[in-house]
């Protein structure tokens, strides 16, 4: 019901696995609910399942979905905060629409997850928290757990802080200190219903804890009992199976978004043989690249938390100018207070990478969920003809190839590129194969070391171009005999001196904007498995994991479908307008109001339908194959 | 070289920046674009003065780089012949920072003006000090808005009356050197367009300075503002206001040396006294590396809004880390400390093999 490919999840029957007293049912795809107070910890309890799936070589696609506010009110829906991890024995596009096993921490995880469970689905249920006052807490007259109305489901009750408090009563741990390990209780106990591997848990929480081994050890403790009460207690009648998949041959980690991304980061000035610096201001959720880069200074990489989003753009581009890769990262809000000096360096033609790890807006809006509204901001919010290169990541670990390209683009054309990233693919994760650092290409960067002037006066023209690329020359301070002053007044063709020619600044906007067109991106490829589809789906960044589930499911009902997904947002591929014909419909869908489309009919005139949401969430798989299916028909009928 | 001898750090604010034996002239430093302030602007002594002082400290022309924001004064670096950036309004000592932290080769010199430090970039001034990046921040002040044409800036006297304060204007002004000190800046001092000798010193002493050196230079607005520093320039009036200091000389000051600023016992307040009054013993001694900023922020308040007492000269030249140089320092332990395997980065701890 909940496969991307719209199967039931293939089960076969088995017999209990040797030492163990469950039967045991093999699975193709599970996926699992973590969900708790915020306080509960169970971001880091699905991190950890999914680092066992990882370990395991299953492929796995995962959501985290937490409030903005660090400690909401205990046990209040508002303070839910849920880990929902998807894990195959095949490739997988998404964290998969509904939960199998919901397990959920107290009455108010419950009420705000229940929804999502369809029925027949697996709920465990940390009893000790359906206190009277917990149930009244969220709006419960009576206890689901009591009352019949969880008959669709079938219910684990486990009480399990009583039970982790049992467990390390000998650990001299005080009730309330013991009790926070119950999270650990929850996942051994799902490691031992999925026959995860142990060892990598074990070994995690004597590092996260090593300088508090009694904590370690209790975690290790409860993490055990929980494993153990499965094993023990005959509550649990079946376990599961999920075989590894079958991916491409190579070695491969669990990474995010928001690594990954640090990772191209670091890439790419490794490659260009630059120092890499980067100016950025706390933003969620982009903060984590920050985090991360600060602690890859080994790579020449400087990061300066800066006072604000303005210093910190406006230090990035200083650096550029000195002749470093310079970088910085933030989410919409910031993105808006650095139009200006992304501005400065369109006009100044200096290498910038910009990512922008997009959430829901306006304003401060929602900052831990997602959206994409921010393109149209990254494609025209700065004053006057301000044209850059945009590059979006599909997937958490596209991430890294986007920063890398990003880089190489921002620095071949001398130009600010802006990276859209967003809180689904920054903070989900999934399996990467890990690149060969040989085989990736230099990035050429080429400084000017002498003067130019095509007059043969040994003057340097500061706007003399490539004829190829119209980038400008890169004359980094230090460098004798090319001493010039650029800024942000106009200026003029080839000499680079300030002009108030109208021709020329006629010119010159034109240049700015021919340059951004003929950054070279390559075509874009169709995902059209029978070439005769009706219907093509035109998306771009994070829903690329449901359109393509999506698009898998209708070709499982039969139905012909294209997927064509854009990773290069401006310029756009130049196949672009020849797929768009190619096709009798065209629909976008699209986590805004509808910008891409706009940009696709405006562009190309092409009358493409427009799905959109923005409910902070990602599209579900089973929807948009509801308004695919629906097109499919009605362009037959 | 230093002029002043204010008991400098070991490590000059130009160690690392590349000399030349070359004999260098104010024309070497001088860009071939016509320059275009009004006729009678302050900024062209301004100029003159920088231009001529810098080829003492025997720099690499390639080596120095101006960076500026927007105003008048921010056209600054098309004038010189070195490296040079016009950014954005406010915004000059974030880009420099970037700039400075990356390069430590370079020798690097903010222009900006009272609206365009204090106003749209104030923020971005009081953590540049904080920080103590190395940078040279010259911050003319006139007064006056001049390239919007002439609205009240957060320096000009209460009750201005503008095109955009018609009715005299509302707002306290700010004390750039009481900010700076605030801000706890290492090197703060106060110069005057008029005064080329006294400018050219404490420029010098500027760029020995390692860290933030915020120099205030006032600076006439021929056009919008004139004549608001006149008092300090007319003889008479001059002699009695302004408060020059000396490191290691009592703060005296007047045609004869009759005036002295000496310490209020019971408040700890300075204050302006004949020196016949007081003795020559209470006139305090000036010494600008005391570490506490108080002092020198109470020197900066000698003198109100009115100028009828302004003090000039170093204020304040203390000795602490530059941010840039503890910056490099972590990236280079790091470097040292592990090397740069890009290959084990991207691997992690966790990898597994599908064959």
């Amino acid at each position: 019901m909940t496969a991307d490919v719209g199967s039931s999840p293939t089960v076969s029957h088995g017999t209990p696995a040797p030492g163990r007293s469950a039967e045991v049912r093999k699975l193709d795809r599970v996926v699992i609910r973590f969900a708790g107070d915020s306080g509960d910890g169970m971001q880091l309890t699905g991190d950890r399942f999914t680092s066992e799936a990882a370990a395991f070589g299953n492929d796995l696609a995962t959501l985290p979905n937490f409030p903005a506010e660090i400690r909401a009110p205990q046990g209040t829906l508002p303070g839910v905060s849920s880990f929902q991890l998807h894990f195959a024995d095949y490739d997988i596009l998404t964290p998969g629409d509904r939960p199998d096993v919901l397990v959920a921490m107290n009455p108010a995880a419950l009420k705000a997850n229940l929804g999502d469970l369809p029925p027949g689905g697996t709920l465990i249920v940390n009893t000790d928290e359906f206190t009277k006052r917990n149930l009244a807490k969220v709006g419960y007259d009576g206890d689901p757990l009591e009352d019949g109305s969880l008959e669709a489901y079938t219910v684990h009750r486990v009480a399990m802080a009583t039970l982790t408090k049992g467990a390390l009563e000998e650990t001299g741990l005080t009730k309330k200190d013991a009790e926070r390990a119950k999270n650990m209780f929850a996942l051994g106990l799902l490691s031992w219903m999925y026959h995860r591997p142990t060892e990598g848990t074990e070994r995690f929480l004597r590092e996260k804890f090593a300088k508090k081994p009694d904590i370690a050890e209790a975690n290790i403790l409860a993490f055990r009992a929980g494993w153990n009460f499965g094993e023990t207690t005959e509550s649990f009648a079946v376990t599961y199976e999920v075989a590894p998949a079958a991916l491409p041959t190579g070695t491969y980690r669990q990474i995010t978004g928001n690594t990954a991304l640090a990772y191209g980061i670091v890439a790419a000035g490794q490659l260009a043989s630059l120092p890499v610096f980067l100016g950025s201001y706390p933003i969620t959720p982009a903060s984590d690249v920050l985090h991360e880069l600060a602690r890859h200074k080994n790579f020449g990489v400087t990061t300066f938390q800066a006072e604000d989003e303005i210093a910190g753009v406006g230090a990035a581009l200083g650096a550029s100018f000195g002749g470093a890769l310079g970088v910085t990262t933030t989410s919409g809000p910031g993105l808006a207070l650095k139009s200006e000096t992304i501005g400065l360096a369109v006009m100044t033609e200096l290498p910038l990478l910009v990512c922008d790890i997009q959430r829901g807006g306006p304003s401060t809006g929602l900052p831990t969920k997602t959206e994409q509204a921010d393109l149209l901001q990254a494609m025209f919010g700065r004053n006057g003809e301000a044209p850059l290169p945009i590059i979006a990541p599909c997937s958490p670990a596209d991430c890294f190839d986007a920063a890398v390209e990003a880089a190489r683009i921002a620095l071949t054309y001398r130009t600010p590129v802006l990276l859209l990233s967003d809180g689904y693919i920054a903070n989900g994760s999934e399996p990467w194969l890990v690149p060969t650092v040989d085989e990736l290409p230099p990035i050429e960067v080429g400084f000017a070391t002498e003067p130019n002037a095509p007059d043969g006066s040994g003057e340097f023209w500061p706007y003399l171009r490539d004829p190829e690329t119209l980038a400008r020359p890169w004359a980094v301070p230090g460098t004798p005999g090319l001493e010039h002053r650029i800024g942000g007044l106009e200026k003029a063709e080839g000499k680079g001196n300030i002009s108030y020619d109208p021709d020329n600044h006629d010119r010159m906007v034109r240049i700015r904007q021919a340059k951004v067109d003929g950054v070279a991106v390559p075509d874009v490829e169709v995902d059209d498995p029978t070439g005769d589809a009706d219907l093509l789906v035109v998306g771009w960044g994070s829903t690329y994991g449901p359109i393509g589930a999506a698009c898998r499911r209708v070709r499982r009902l039969g139905m012909t479908i294209a997927h064509a997904h854009l990773r290069h947002l401006n310029p756009l591929p130049g196949n672009l307008g020849d797929v768009l014909r190619r096709y009798r419909r065209v629909v976008v869908p699209e986590m805004n109001l509808g910008q891409l489309a706009m940009l696709l009919r405006a562009r190309y005139l092409v009358d493409a339908i427009s799905h959109t949401k923005v409910a902070g969430l990602p599209f579900k798989a089973e929807e948009l194959q509801g308004v695919f299916t629906e097109i499919i028909k009605g362009v037959a009928a | 070289m230093t002029a002043i001898d204010l008991g400098l750090p070991e490590i000059g604010g130009l160690a690392g920046v590349p000399t030349t034996d070359a004999r260098q002239t104010a024309k070497d430093f001088t860009s071939d674009q016509e320059v275009r302030w009004c006729p009678g602007c302050g900024d062209y002594a301004i100029l003159a003065a920088v231009r001529s002082f810098l080829p003492e400290l025997g720099l690499r022309r390639e080596n120095i780089v101006f960076v500026s924001g927007i105003g008048c004064s921010s056209r600054f670096p098309y004038y010189m012949n070195t490296y040079g950036m016009h950014s954005i309004h406010g915004r000059a000592p974030s880009i420099a920072t970037g700039l400075s932290v990356s390069r430590p080769d370079l020798s690097v010199w903010v222009v900006t003006g009272d609206g365009d430090a204090l106003s749209i970039g104030g923020n971005h001034l009081v953590h540049a000090l904080r920080r103590n990046v190395n940078l040279k921040i010259l911050l003319f002040n006139n007064r006056i808005y001049g390239l919007t044409k002439g609205q009240y800036s957060p320096t000009s006297e209460v009750g201005k009356v503008t095109k955009s304060t018609p009715m005299g204007s509302l707002d306290h002004p700010f004390n750039p050197i009481s900010l700076a000190l605030g801000a706890e800046g290492t090197f703060v001092a106060r110069a005057l367009d008029s005064d080329r000798k006294q400018l050219t010193e404490v420029l010098r002493a500027a760029a020995e300075h390692r860290g933030t050196a915020l120099v205030e230079i006032y600076q006439n607005c021929p056009i919008f503002n004139d004549g608001a520093f006149d008092v300090l320039k007319e003889a008479g009036e001059r002699e009695r206001r302004i408060i020059p200091l000396r490191h290691g000389e009592p703060i005296r000051f007047g045609a004869d040396g009759e005036y002295g600023v000496v310490r209020d016992a019971a408040t700890g307040v300075l204050q302006v006294r004949k020196v016949a009054e007081v003795g020559e013993d209470a006139v305090v001694v000036h010494d600008a590396t005391l570490d506490d900023p108080s002092y020198a922020f109470a020197l900066s308040r000698l003198g109100g809004q009115d100028l009828d007492h302004t003090v000039t000269g170093v204020f304040r030249s203390v000795s602490r880390p530059s941010y840039d140089d503890l910056a490099r320092t972590q990236v280079d332990e790091a470097k040292a400390a592990k090397p740069a395997d890009l290959g084990a980065l991207l691997r992690g701890k966790d990898t597994w093999t599908v064959a």
